[in-house]
């Protein structure tokens, strides 16, 4: 089913985010090759539907490799402080250096959010929970720790109101020049598929993984970078967007198993078609103005992480 | 072929290996048996470098373990644990294939897939190559690590407690499959068991050890002696021949009295 079904579906929403938004472009003004409708579709549509695809794929992803190397399902960049640390960075290079651009505040945002990981896994391997839930519940103080450092750094550096609004996800603000960083995500997709079998053996914990002749820890820490990597790329291009990376693998489990060379591409086409879905919502309730997808993706992310929560603790 | 030399493990001031020197003989099954907290686990841990030992070395075929890759060990030994963490959610045949992971790293051969339908074949677990593991009982879910254990084509299999939480049926199965695997393939295979019985019935070699060093070991019929096994648990034993091998009676021994 998922061979046709989901490909289809996911090309269908692609085109419905296309045509969707403030101004309606039509396909006799593209047709007749009119110059105003081109434009909107190569500078805000396009790369807006660039941007979500990659987006949706790269949490998802992100999500699948934390559970590996926590071996918890329901451990996510905003569920391990990556997420807020990657903001933390950003912050900290808009004040150290003003003028140092994205790519600049991206590396500070790799970086916050490698060694903010890098610390919650050994929290984690050190305290050794044997609770399902009790492992991203400590992963969301430790965010909330490092979101309150944050906010209290904004707030001495007087731009608390404007990291409020810009680090809530959000596609509205994608348009030709100012997105092309999430294009990182591609070479971490293809990374990530070429080591799909390392990181299920990674799955399996470090003695069975040890005993299959995987050298666990270069494999954890690989996995770490390509994380930080994806995440600091979409919270510099788009903002937070929480949950994805949960609850996408963890649906793909259920059905699919967690056999990654054979999920991953599952996974990704699912992490992009429920993000395509969360923003053609977000831009037809208040049609023309829209909802930022944080809020969408947020809430739908969650309630579904409720649900999901509450049916593996039954 | 796996030889240690005063081999010595502590954790802080505790020691849980007193200088352990031994020779373990290739193409047989010996079993660690002993008290809890003997040091089984952690010797058996050590060969398969899951732990790192303090002092003393473990020889492979004449060569130091520690110098031999962590990828090229894997294709000379293979370890299976208890595996109560294990929460995956793999098909039994996706499990046993990545017993070919350190030979593909991902990639299966024709030869690759050979080899796990072989090790699901030796099994019997055919019928369950495509259900998820964890819709499986604990009995079938052993039998399938097991399997992925096989797939690994070692020379050298080492089992921590394998027949732990099993029903009888199963014990036996793994049992009866661990003897085939020395006999009909040559593997050497070492494993930690406690029920004595299952030891003394199915293993050609014994080591016992009790309080981190050897206590004693050798055939079978050397180390499961009334008097050995009662210096060694501290309980009275009595030890019938049956027609394949003994039945170690601990349960209500006619002699119990004069020991307690």
């Amino acid at each position: 089913m998922s061979r046709v079904l989901l490909p289809t579906l996911l090309l269908l929403l692609c085109g419905v985010s296309l045509m969707v938004g403030a101004s309606q472009i039509s396909w006799s003004a593209l047709w007749s090759a009119s110059d105003d409708a081109w434009l909107t579709l190569t500078a805000s549509r396009l790369p807006r539907l660039a941007a979500l695809v990659l987006t949706g794929v790269g949490l998802s992803i992100c999500g699948v490799i934390l559970q590996q190397i926590v071996r918890n399902r329901f451990v996510e960049p905003a569920t391990c402080g990556g997420l807020d640390a990657a903001k933390l960075g950003i912050l900290v290079a808009l004040t150290v250096l003003p003028g140092a651009g994205a790519s600049g505040r991206m590396l500070f945002a790799l970086v916050f959010c490698l060694l903010a990981s890098l610390v919650y896994v050994a929290i984690i391997r050190r305290i050794r929970f044997t609770n399902l839930v009790l492992v991203p519940v400590i992963g969301l103080m430790y965010g909330s720790l490092l979101s309150a450092i944050a906010e209290f750094y904004a707030y001495r550096h007087n731009i608390l109101q404007s990291m409020q609004g810009w680090l809530l996800g959000d596609f509205s603000r994608v348009i030709e020049g100012n997105y092309e960083i999430i294009y990182l995500i591609l070479p971490i997709v293809v990374l990530t598929y070429l080591y799909a079998q390392r990181f299920t053996v990674l799955g399996m914990g470090e003695g069975m993984a040890t005993s299959l002749g995987l050298n666990y820890a270069a494999t954890a820490i690989l996995g770490l970078v390509l994380v930080a990597v994806s995440v600091s790329a979409t919270v510099i291009t788009v903002g937070a967007i929480p949950f994805v990376g949960l609850v996408v693998p963890n649906l793909v489990a259920l059905r699919y198993g967690e056999n990654l060379k054979r999920t991953l591409p599952i996974v990704a086409m699912c992490g992009a078609a429920l993000l395509l879905a969360c923003d053609i919502l977000g831009r037809l309730l208040i049609h023309p103005y829209e909802v930022p997808i944080g809020l969408t993706a947020g809430s739908v992310g969650g309630v579904l992480f409720l649900l999901l929560i509450l049916w593996k603790c039954k | 072929m796996i030889t240690l030399e005063h081999l010595h493990k502590a954790y802080g001031d505790k020691t849980v290996l007193d200088d352990v020197s031994l020779a373990f003989p290739a193409g047989q099954v010996t079993s660690l048996i002993g008290p809890n907290g003997a040091g089984k686990s952690t010797l058996l841990m050590c060969i398969a470098r899951l732990l790192p030992a303090n002092r003393g070395q473990i020889l492979l075929d004449g060569q130091d373990i520690s110098r031999i890759a962590i990828a090229d060990y894997a294709r000379r030994v293979a370890t299976l644990r208890q595996v109560l963490d294990f929460n995956l959610r793999l098909t039994v045949e996706e499990l046993v294939a990545f017993g070919r992971f350190p030979y593909s790293r991902g990639l299966l051969t024709a030869d690759d897939q050979q080899v796990i339908d072989e090790s699901l074949d030796f099994l019997g677990l055919q019928p369950l190559r495509g259900a998820y593991l964890d819709e499986l009982s604990g009995g079938q879910r052993q039998m399938a690590f097991l399997a992925m254990t096989i797939a690994q084509r070692t020379d050298l299999l080492l089992l921590d407690e394998p027949l732990n939480n099993l029903d009888m049926k199963h014990a036996v199965q793994i049992m009866q499959a661990i003897r085939r695997l020395c006999d009909e393939q040559g593997r050497t295979v070492i494993l930690v068991v406690h029920d004595i019985n299952f030891a003394a019935n199915y293993s050609d070699h014994i080591v016992a050890m009790k309080g981190g060093a050897v206590h004693s070991h050798g055939p079978v019929a050397e180390v499961v002696t009334q008097a050995n096994l009662r210096a060694l648990f501290g309980l009275a034993f009595e030890i019938l021949p049956s027609a394949h091998g003994f039945v170690c009676n601990y349960f209500n021994p006619s002699l119990s009295r004069e020991l307690v």
